[in-house]
């Protein structure tokens, strides 16, 4: 037994940890453990419990990380499930090809991706990451092993894209990755004040600019932020910038996000940025992946771990409930570091549980105060109920299961294909087995 | 001319070895002899290096890592193509201590396949890079060989063998153009070591220390180097103060 945490470090519990390292086996490995029911965990990149089963078997996939094949002229990858993003942006951005989506962490597994069907800063145009999977291996334990993609068994393939590890265990994946001129970006950084400039700049933005995502001071009364924008870059004249990383390198008694610190952080990061804003080249990695820097950073909202509430509603009330969620947020005094607000495009996605959908996502971290912090969610829980929106499963740790019901319609034609081997701590929660 | 770099790795599996492979082909043109004891696997790896670097040149064989005659033919044959620049001897098993203490077939597989087997592939490429007067041998032993402790002392008594094997090949080869290598990995998290508890540096991390320490030619490589200083202070503690710790 060891115990393993998730990145919102809520939870410290004993697992039974088994090793995946043969591809070829992981059937093998996976039905052994019945009458016990196991999920399989890659990074530990999800905030909540997605990937947790306290006291039962954890597949740990992260020694699946072999390529198999590339093909140079259509771009098309084939790797193992644990294979991190990071790997495949290090070693084909240099010979031309990129992952078309990708989200604010390269240290995520391939089939961690899948699984959530996680979305980058360019869903308007090219949608999730499912959107670009040709085909996944994946292996149940009941013996059964099935090749699925978009032509192939297609209802396998959309339970299991964004199927929060629930159809099965993902043992690799083919995806389609895409050319790119240099590993730079083009990027232009716009302070707004309000939501009303945001959504006006994120309209105009979608159809000439590839990413676009926002920085908004919840701390603000007005809903101010910070609009980034940036598209590939053919420059290739620059060289790399060294690579400096830092860890913070314990657990703070208490966490460092509160409400001392919040106000004076948010005020400073909105006008350093206000002074920086403007045009600049930018290198894929601190655009993409800025947090990746600092390692182990979710150490600094101490020793009770935090929550990250994500959440999407459709476009037509997307200003007004992102204003009465910034405004409960206030409210409750609580407040968030890393407020994300962007437009998903109208792009339907794949998965029968994928989360993005047409709208407005807005993605706030919380440290765990316990009841205190369960009642904003309450309240902000009211507000996306309404708004007929839904909550990331991938970030989620605690909503309550008619939320998750109302949210996912298409729940009840998922549960047919889950695995009777497989459970999680999220599954318990929300779907109850 | 080829000056492709010829490097062979014993137990190419195992995942210290994989992170050094990635490594190795990393830097320049290199010639990468793949060996283990699955075909099937050490396929796995070679498929990958070839997907990272499709210049590298990767070959496989399988081997049986205790017959003697089997060792010296596998390493005869590397040679016949020309020399081996580097041999990395890597292989091996971490068993549980317990079980090797109630079966004594796991027990002396243990002593076999993590000291008799590198000792004796060592002593292969020794012979051959002794002739060409020239060569690394690089065998991983473990922080385990450097003082015997109740939690793991029969894995621990097989590195130690390659200790004072390692440091007898270095006296061996003084003064000559062959080089010898002893890496000593502290706790890395691998499959081997899945299921312990505590925060174990990665396979990356103590290959990058390895691979570095190789080419400086390092006699002793502590990966990562801290391990150098925590066994330096464990191998010196007093035994009525060893004695009762819980290590």
């Amino acid at each position: 037994m060891k115990a393993i945490n998730s990145w919102g470090r809520l939870s410290h519990d004993d697992h039974l940890v088994l090793t995946l390292q043969d591809r070829t086996k992981v059937g093998t490995l996976i039905q052994e453990i019945n009458p016990l029911k196991g999920i399989a965990h890659g990074m530990g990149r999800s905030y909540g419990d997605v990937s947790l089963n306290p006291n039962n078997p954890l597949w740990l996939t992260t020694s699946l990380d072999h390529f198999i094949s590339f093909d140079e002229i259509t771009g098309r990858l084939t790797c193992e499930a644990g294979v991190l993003l990071k790997d495949i942006q290090q070693y084909f951005i240099p010979r031309g090809w990129a992952l078309p989506v990708t989200p604010g962490t390269q240290m995520v597994t391939v089939g961690g991706a899948i699984a959530n069907d996680v979305h980058g800063k360019n869903h308007h145009l090219v949608g999730s990451f499912g959107d670009h999977v040709t085909r996944i291996e994946l292996v149940r334990t009941t013996g059964e092993q099935i090749e699925c993609g978009p032509q192939q068994n297609r209802e396998w393939f959309l339970s299991t894209i964004g199927g929060l590890g629930l159809t099965g265990v993902i043992s690799s994946a083919e995806l389609q990755l895409r050319p790119i001129a240099s590993p730079w970006l083009d990027t232009e950084s716009i302070p707004y004040s309000n939501l009303t400039e945001f959504f006006h700049l994120s309209d105009s933005s979608e159809k000439d600019w590839e990413y676009t995502v926002s920085w908004v001071d919840c701390m603000s009364d007005s809903g101010r932020g910070i609009f980034m924008r940036a598209n590939h870059s053919s420059s290739n004249k620059v060289s790399p910038p060294k690579k400096q990383s830092k860890r913070i390198p314990l657990v703070p008694p208490f966490s460092l996000v509160n409400s001392l610190t919040l106000r004076p952080f948010n005020l400073a990061y909105y006008t350093l940025n206000k002074l920086n804003a403007g045009k600049n080249l930018v290198h894929y990695e601190p655009f993409f992946y800025p947090l990746d820097k600092l390692l182990e950073w979710n150490r600094i909202y101490g020793p009770k771990g935090f929550f990250q509430y994500q959440s999407v509603v459709p476009r037509a009330v997307g200003q007004d409930a992102s204003n009465a969620m910034l405004r409960e947020i206030k409210k409750a005094g609580e407040g968030s570091f890393l407020a994300v607000l962007k437009t998903f495009g109208s792009r339907k996605s794949l998965g029968m549980l994928s989360f993005p959908e047409p709208g407005v996502t807005l993605a706030l971290d919380f440290p765990n105060h316990g009841a205190r912090t369960h009642k904003l969610f309450e309240r902000l829980d009211a507000i996306v109920k309404e708004a007929k929106g839904r909550i990331y499963p991938a970030k989620d740790a605690r909503m309550p299961r008619e939320l998750f019901e109302a949210g996912y319609p298409k729940l009840n034609e998922f549960l047919q294909y889950r695995d009777p081997g497989i459970s999680s701590s999220l599954s318990r929660r929300l779907m109850g087995s | 001319m080829n000056n492709q770099k010829r490097i062979a790795i014993i137990g190419a599996t195992s995942a210290i070895a994989e992170q050094c492979a990635r490594l190795w082909i990393k830097q320049d043109v290199t010639h990468l002899i793949l060996i283990g004891r699955s075909r099937e696997r050490v396929e796995v790896v070679a498929k990958d290096l070839l997907v990272r670097n499709p210049k590298v040149n990767v070959e496989i064989r399988e081997a049986n890592f205790l017959d003697p005659e089997a060792i010296v033919k596998t390493v005869s044959e590397l040679f016949i193509k020309g020399p081996i620049d580097i041999a990395l001897i890597a292989h091996g098993s971490l068993p549980d201590q317990s079980e090797c203490q109630e079966d004594l077939t796991l027990c002396k597989e243990t002593l076999d396949l993590n000291g008799v087997s590198p000792v004796l592939y060592a002593e292969a490429f020794a012979q051959h890079m002794s002739n060409l007067n020239q060569g690394t041998i690089a065998i991983i032993g473990s922080v385990a060989g450097d003082r015997g402790r109740k939690s793991n002392y029969v894995y621990g008594a097989a590195k130690g063998l390659i200790n004072r094997y390692a440091q007898g090949l270095q006296h061996r080869f003084a003064g000559s153009k062959v080089q010898v290598t002893l890496i000593k990995p502290g706790p890395t998290a691998t499959p081997m070591t899945a299921k312990m508890k505590g925060k174990f540096a990665t396979a990356e991390e103590v290959a990058s220390t390895i691979t570095q320490g190789i080419n400086q030619k390092k006699s002793v490589i502590y990966a990562p180097g801290k391990w150098w200083l925590i066994m330096m202070v464990i191998r010196h503690l007093p035994r009525f103060i060893f004695n009762k710790l819980n290590i």
